[in-house]
């Protein structure tokens, strides 16, 4: 007798999710009234890595490229911020969503040269117009060339305000990023897009565009990275291209994908929180801690592949969120 | 500086480019792999030299004797310890580790020799030139492009005439059959990566004669491999020469223009060659 199989999309652990989430905005959005302005400070940080982490893994873990380049759009969405702020005179905080916009904007051109390079290519390709930016920036007066320039028109909130402001709009667009993934990820389209991540090839030949759906995700990610970026400005009230356009934020951003595991929502998350954690204790060791960060990183890709997450979900595959479809024995869907 | 000097001076410096680019371009070519890190052992092979020149004694020249072999040892306990538990359909276990491999090694060498600018002085040789015409060529340069020409048509001469390199083209084109017919493919991989960390070494102390390196000077010359091979075009080992020249001289030409324009200059022209023509100059078309 043949059994009843059903395809269910809610189980027990990702029913979890979607009220989890919920209840840590809510309880983190209280921040600004409990903890003190230095670790609030510390905490809009933590949110542009969570960020950073997701679009990150969104275009890797998803999308299969491998970008050594995101500082590219960090460095826009900070300036954009720092320019629309002090020069075109707009509100510093309603500028942010504005620098998103253009990084993503900005990526569109960049990705139909970026897209005739494929894997350890595509990265360096990236690096190179990375590279550009900062050459660029540099040279522009406008924003203070080499020495960039500093967001004084905040100045006018009181200062425990703006921080508590900053924090908000940083977990706002933490969430909204958090949440467009997973949106993105259970859509139709990010099936396709994990066909095109696993065999472009076979994709192709099922009805997945695959260029446009590798492109809609490198705007998307550029997007997010400048929101980022542009959140690292607001709360650091400053822009210096040489640091804003760094590599290092790539390193970060592969340190945290790869330590959480790559290709899952949750993944970029905890490894967001474990590297801020660390961060936190152990950066003031400079060099040393760096190349900690390197060899764990390397152990990781090596040993545990899955990461953090793979590792606490086990072979079963949890997952917090809905965002894939599971095979159930014995009940009708 | 006129202008007609500053090509020269590109086309010598296309040379030394072109060195850096055939190793990485090697590497990509017998397993498809890139290797974020390739800059970083040039300058590891760079601060290897400087303290056998300071602490030793030795002159520069001889530091190759003993940086080659090292590196190219490296290389292949790097490919075998390493990179090929990280081998896999997909470009990313790779890219990570080399990539972390780069953080590692950057750190490393900022840790034991500080962020200062270093050069390996070759005294003479550092200012000799000489005169052709109205031009003057400064003869290490020089020295230089003989070497990378030479470096080119041996291992042009190793994979087209010798057993190892025959069996690297012939992983390289299909790893099956080539297992089929004997081949062990890892340690064919492994003598690919030594090879190419030896041409990093080379190029990483002929370099650190020529211009000032920090522990960070890695990432530039890594992006510069890159431009000369994608300005060259994949796979073509000739092309790399052609294409290091093409880079040095946009260069050049870009610091005549104003000095702080000359990365720029070659960055612009490498995007340029990847919207027009990117299989490169010389390049064919690139497969599917």
């Amino acid at each position: 007798m043949a059994h009843p199989v059903g395809v269910v999309r809610w189980t027990g652990a990702s029913r979890v999710g979607p009220p989890l989430l919920l209840v840590v905005v809510v309880a983190l959005a209280a921040g600004p009234f409990v903890v003190a302005p230095q670790q609030l400070f510390g905490l809009v940080n933590l949110f542009a890595y969570v960020m950073l982490a997701v679009t990150w893994n969104l275009l890797a873990g998803y999308g299969g490229m491998v970008s050594v380049g995101q500082q590219a759009s960090i460095g826009l969405g900070a300036y954009a911020v720092a320019y629309l702020a002090q020069t075109v005179g707009l509100n510093g905080f309603l500028a942010l969503p504005v620098a998103a916009v253009m990084a993503g904007v900005v990526a569109v051109p960049v990705s139909f040269l970026a897209f005739r390079l494929v894997g350890g290519y595509f990265a360096i390709g990236t690096w190179v117009v990375a590279e550009v930016f900062r050459l660029l920036t540099v040279q522009w007066d406008a924003v203070g060339a080499g020495s960039g320039t500093s967001i004084t028109s905040l100045s006018g909130y009181d200062r425990d305000v703006r921080l508590a402001l900053t924090y908000w709009v940083a977990l706002a667009a933490a969430a909204v990023v958090v949440v467009g993934s997973v949106l993105l990820v259970r859509s139709r389209f990010g099936l396709g897009l994990a066909a095109v991540r696993d065999d472009p090839v076979a994709a192709a030949s099922t009805g997945v565009g695959v260029t446009t759906a590798k492109r809609v995700v490198f705007v998307l990610a550029a997007a997010g990275a400048g929101l980022a970026g542009g959140v690292l400005a607001l709360g650091s009230l400053r822009v210096q291209p040489d640091s804003v356009y760094s590599v290092q934020w790539t390193a970060f951003m592969v340190f945290m994908v790869v330590i959480g595991g790559v290709g899952t929502i949750e993944g970029p998350i905890v490894g967001a929180v474990v590297f801020f954690v660390l961060q936190q204790t152990l950066a003031h060791y400079g060099a040393t801690y760096l190349i900690v960060l390197g060899v764990v990183a390397i152990a990781m890709v090596l040993l545990a592949p899955r990461g953090l997450w793979g590792l606490l979900a086990g072979s079963r595959g949890t997952t917090l969120f809905p965002v894939g479809y599971r095979a159930v024995l014995g009940r009708r869907s | 500086m006129d202008l007609t000097n500053a090509v020269l001076q590109g086309v010598l410096l296309g040379g030394l480019y072109a060195i850096f680019a055939t190793g990485l371009s090697l590497v990509f070519g017998v397993m498809r792999i890139v290797n974020l890190a390739h800059g970083d052992f040039a300058t590891l092979a760079a601060f290897v030299a400087l303290v056998l020149v300071t602490g030793v004694g030795l002159p520069v020249w001889a530091t190759l004797l003993v940086v080659v072999p090292v590196l190219a040892l490296l290389g292949y306990a790097v490919q075998r310890l390493l990179l090929q538990r990280a081998l896999s359909p997909s470009p990313l276990p790779v890219l990570l580790v080399t990539f972390a491999l780069s953080i590692v090694i950057q750190n490393g060498l900022l840790e034991v020799f500080s962020s200062d600018q270093n050069r390996l002085r070759l005294g003479r040789l550092d200012t000799a030139s000489l005169h052709v015409g109205a031009f003057a060529l400064g003869v290490y340069p020089l020295l230089v492009f003989v070497v990378a020409v030479l470096i080119l048509a041996g291992l042009a001469l190793f994979l087209s005439r010798t057993r190892t390199g025959r069996a690297m083209r012939a992983t390289s084109d299909d790893r099956e059959a080539a297992q089929l017919a004997g081949v062990d493919h890892r340690h064919v991989y492994g003598v690919a990566t030594a090879l190419a960390f030896a041409t990093v070494a080379v190029a990483g102390v002929l370099s650190g004669a020529q211009t000032s390196f920090t522990p960070s000077s890695g990432p530039s010359l890594l992006i510069f491999a890159f431009e000369v091979v994608i300005i060259g075009g994949l796979g073509n080992l000739w092309g790399s020469l052609a294409g290091g020249i093409v880079l040095g001289v946009a260069q050049n030409v870009g610091a005549w223009v104003d000095p702080a324009q000359q990365v720029l200059a070659g960055h612009l022209v490498f995007l340029l060659v990847l919207a027009l023509r990117p299989q490169g100059l010389f390049g064919r078309a690139v497969p599917a």
